[in-house]
């Protein structure tokens, strides 16, 4: 569009992940989902007078991890602090939140954009935080609480504002769910909430270098919706300016069902939050050693395992980069090419197409997680060695590969079990293309008058007469050798 | 039967069978009974305290009671006792029950002491009088006419008028300490971290500590080594061991050195209270003990940067009080908002509310640079100050209090002249020092004249050892 050229948009995204930490931030009460409403809570939690928090380590250990793969400096002491807020969902009237002096600064994420190119995408901040609960509105009765939520770990992560199109953010954050998932320390599900995200967004005459006003976006609970909704709101920004306007400077919140984004609070009532030290917790210190242990352990990224999937595996990068997004596809191409019997480019391709194609259209199709998928990567190398021993066509691998689906069993049983050996005897063979040449007399005197383009249809011919067993290569010779004579 | 008598007395007559527990603690129920007008007591576990001593006689006969085996304890109703009432002396929390013990609460019980009930105070412990309960001022049990001091107030007159044998306060700003001075008896706030808080209701986080009451110097070390130390719980509470409070206890001050500053010791000083000190300071030197004057230059900052830093602690803590989950809700509120607004409106007193809303101004965007952090600054310096001082001394001593016990109304009207109560209290807060109040004479009207003792941080044995010296003088 002429008009977004003569604008850019100046994008920064704040992202919340809800970390898998096995007990709360700073109680020991589990943060297992969807139990009972308010059962998993302890007087710490639900904020009863007196009580004091006392930080999960492993808080700090998850968020550590986020740090060192974004490049972030790690602050050798940091503070939390106090966010003062009243909601009925914040049993303390106050959530305890970093500020000042945040545990990881000054990160960035390499990220890709559709052209190809790499942009590096600066991390303001990683800081850690507690969850609030649920407010449940939707009952007849009145306003519900549910604190079951209250207290789960979060971790902040802050961009600078680097990104200019809706397709850069979308890319950040996909970025971001890729490299939590692959350590492990989130989920990455938008839908259910373990990852959040909010955007300040701004447009600026393109050229210029001061930022406009910005607004922020809320509410935005899909990878789509943070795509649609940021587009919504730079043409909505763009369109003010054209009418001779001004941007307000606002908090909205993203409606996907009806495609706007609705003003919830303008900057005036806003909230000051009063951040403080908070006093009932002692600095967080993170010495060389625990960074080092952390480094250590770090499991290899999605960059470095898609660069290692096209240098180990020869695959094309098209392929990696579609294999290494989630790090349990990766997983399972990994365990399936370990099993393969010819550890050659061509195997390891040939297992990168079924991946690609037929687990990935039943995991999309049935909505079934790869770590769930019914043929393990070991039955599907095993299915691929058959392949490429000669004993099944590439055709009838499809065939097992469905039966696999359904039995779970090993393709050679499969293929014994239903007789789908293919046949490879060159003598029987032989004689099934005779009869085949003699059934269609006709057609042959066609190819040899010159219309050899009727090839196909003796294969297929065969093909019919073996129930797809034939051994195609074998066919192939034996037709041209016959038809040639 | 002496109720006064130390704990050590008590305990071997206790041991050797001529006295009981039972006998002690009704002794305790009939004086809180028959002095009810005091107010001292918000709750009295009348047949519960009663039968966990008759079980503690019975633990003594059997032999291995625990340390504080006979010690019958008041508690100020700002800690936590599992399905008790705690209200902090507030209306907001007038039938609230707690859902657990305090970390004080379980290692009281843990050593045999007997809890007979729970006491008044100012209601989340702002105040220096006990006049700002929801409940009702607590009377001195010396001059009915005037107050206990605050905000312990209930605490110190349940040792004072013999109700218990020591209780619990909590200090924030010279709670245990001020009351202690005004009732003549023994009041100690430890150093921040020598005590757990957890279930010590908050109302000054990096300020608040529970420390003991008593009538002998002896009696505080006895309840301060079983609820001193570390709990987990209490990310701020040391992991310090607990030393040997009792036998640092000898009656030997010679070769001390001690602290008198200068700017404690200034015209402004109520002459009275000053010659009570100078012959207590007297005493000491003929056994030996060296004065030696010191300076504490940022002490003129200390009402002020105290009353920034624990009003903005107080702003966010008191904030859970907001009528939905616990606590007094408005029933005239219509919805959220009025929720909110109403429930604490009608909820909280007028001076917790003076000082929610100087805690929140001082946080605010825009005012938080020039106040709260300055405070934060100047708060260092105050803790630098007797950081410098004790290179130079093993303690300090100060007045406690500006006067002796006022009138009821008498400063109620005029906040900043009830901050003023604090003036000698305060910098132990903000330094996170320990600090005691030990009895030193009396002014012409025979009301108590108390004299503070200030000490390193986790050096309440000195402390404890020069009350002990003092008292022992007459
Ligand atoms: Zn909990």
């Amino acid at each position: 569009m002429a008009m977004n050229e003569k604008y850019e948009a100046v994008i920064g995204l704040e992202v919340h992940a809800q970390l898998l930490t096995n007990s709360k931030a700073f109680c020991g009460c589990t943060t297992k989902f969807g139990n009972t409403p308010n059962s998993n809570v302890c007087p710490v939690c639900l904020g009863m007078p007196g009580v004091l928090p006392v930080l999960n380590k492993n808080l700090v250990e998850f968020t550590l991890k986020m740090g060192l793969a974004t490049h972030c400096r790690i602050a050798p002491k940091s503070i939390f602090a106090r966010k003062n807020y009243f909601y009925p969902d914040l049993p303390k009237g106050y959530q305890i939140s970093q500020y000042e002096e945040p545990i990881c600064q000054n990160g960035y994420i390499d990220v890709e954009l559709k052209d190809g190119s790499t942009k590096r995408i600066g991390i303001t901040r990683i800081h850690m935080e507690e969850d609030a609960g649920k407010s449940i509105h939707d009952m007849d009765v009145d306003t519900l609480v549910d604190v079951n939520r209250c207290g789960v770990p979060l971790m902040e992560i802050v961009s600078e504002p680097d990104m200019r199109t809706s397709h850069e953010a979308y890319q950040y954050l996909s970025a971001i769910k890729q490299i939590v998932t692959y350590l492990g320390i989130c989920d990455g599900n938008m839908e259910e909430g373990s990852l959040r995200c909010d955007a300040n967004v701004s447009v600026r005459r393109t050229g210029e270098k001061q930022f406009g006003t910005k607004t922020e976006v809320k509410n935005m609970n899909s990878f789509r919706n943070v795509e649609r909704a940021l587009e919504y709101e730079i043409n909505r920004q763009i369109a003010v300016i054209e009418d001779g306007g001004s941007v307000v400077q606002e908090t909205l919140l993203w409606d996907a069902d009806k495609n706007v984004a609705v003003s919830m609070r303008s900057k005036e009532e806003a909230h000051d939050y009063r951040y403080f030290p908070e006093p009932d917790l002692v600095p967080v210190l993170v010495d060389q050693t625990w960074i080092a242990n952390v480094k250590s352990a770090l499991p290899e990224l999605p960059a470095e395992r898609r660069n290692r999937f096209v240098d180990t595996f020869s695959l094309p990068k098209y392929d990696a980069d579609i294999l290494t997004l989630e790090k349990e596809l990766a997983d399972y191409y990994e365990e399936a090419a370990a099993k393969l019997a010819k550890k050659d480019s061509e195997s390891y391709k040939s297992i990168s197409n079924w991946v690609m194609t037929d687990v990935l259209r039943v995991v999309n199709e049935e909505h079934v997680k790869v770590n769930d998928f019914p043929i393990s990567p070991e039955n599907l190398a095993a299915m691929v060695n058959l392949i490429g021993e000669g004993v099944i066509s590439g055709k009838i691998a499809k065939e097992v590969f469905e039966e696999m689906l359904k039995t779970k069993e090993h393709p050679r049983t499969i293929v014994d079990q239903k007789g789908l050996v293919q046949v490879s005897d060159a003598g029987a063979l032989e004689k099934i293309i005779d009869e085949v040449l003699a059934n269609n007399s006709d057609q042959r005197e066609k190819y040899r008058s010159g219309k050899t383009q009727l090839f196909g249809f003796f294969v297929g011919e065969t093909m019919k007469a073996t129930k797809g067993r034939a051994n195609p290569k074998i066919v192939n010779d034996i037709l041209k050798r016959k038809l040639g004579e | 039967m002496n109720v006064n008598e130390p704990f050590d007395v008590f305990r071997a007559r206790l041991n050797s069978g001529e006295e009981s527990c039972e006998a002690r603690t009704q002794q305790y129920l009939s004086t809180i009974s028959r002095r009810k007008n005091l107010n001292a007591f918000l709750s009295v576990f009348e047949d519960e305290a009663l039968a966990h001593a008759r079980s503690v006689d019975k633990k003594i006969k059997a032999g291995g009671a625990g340390h504080l085996a006979g010690m019958v304890v008041a508690v100020k109703d700002v800690i936590c006792m599992k399905g008790k009432r705690t209200t902090c002396g507030s209306k907001v929390l007038e039938n609230y029950e707690a859902i657990y013990d305090a970390a004080v609460i379980e290692k009281l019980r843990a050593a045999d002491a007997i809890v007979i009930g729970k006491t008044n105070m100012d209601e989340f412990a702002m105040g220096s009088s006990t006049e700002n309960s929801a409940f009702g001022p607590v009377k001195n049990p010396i001059d009915e006419t005037r107050v206990p001091g605050g905000s312990s107030g209930g605490s110190a007159v349940a040792v004072a008028a013999g109700m218990s044998s020591t209780s619990l306060g909590s200090d924030t700003g010279g709670s245990i300490r001020q009351p202690a001075g005004l009732c003549g008896i023994f009041g100690m706030k430890p150093t921040y971290g020598r005590v757990s808080r957890y279930g010590l209701v908050a109302f000054a986080s990096s300020f608040d500590q529970i420390g003991p009451f008593a009538n002998s110097a002896r009696d505080v070390a006895h309840i301060l080594k079983v609820i001193a130390g570390h709990d987990e719980r209490d990310s701020t509470s040391a992991k310090l061991p607990v030393p040997d409070y009792l036998a640092a206890m000898n009656r030997d001050v010679e070769g001390m050195k001690i602290g008198l500053p200068i700017e404690y010791f200034n015209e402004a000083l109520n002459p009275e209270i000053r010659s009570v000190l100078e012959k207590r300071i007297a005493q000491l030197r003929d056994h030996g003990a060296e004065f030696i004057d010191v300076s504490l230059p940022h002490s003129e900052y200390t009402i002020a940067t105290y009353y920034i830093l624990a009003t903005a602690e107080a702003s966010s803590n008191l904030a859970r009080y907001d009528g939905a989950r616990y606590g007094y809700r408005s029933p005239y509120a219509k919805d959220l908002s009025e929720m909110y607004t109403k429930s604490r409106s009608e909820g909280f007193g007028a001076e917790v509310k003076r000082r929610i809303m100087l805690g929140t101004y001082v946080l605010s965007a825009g005012y938080y640079d020039a106040h709260y952090r300055k405070a934060q600054k100047v708060r260092r310096l105050i803790q630098k100050d007797f950081f410098d001082a004790f290179k130079k001394v093993d303690c300090l001593m100060t007045p406690i209090s500006p006067t002796t016990a006022f009138k009821f109304g008498e400063k109620v009207d005029d906040p900043l002249q009830m901050y003023l109560s604090d003036i000698y209290t305060v910098s132990a807060n903000l330094a996170g020092i320990p600090g005691i109040s030990v009895p030193a004479g009396v002014d012409r009207q025979n009301l108590p004249i108390g004299l503070q003792l200030l000490g390193k941080q986790f050096d309440e044995s000195a402390l404890l050892k020069v009350a002990d010296f003092l008292e022992q003088q007459e």
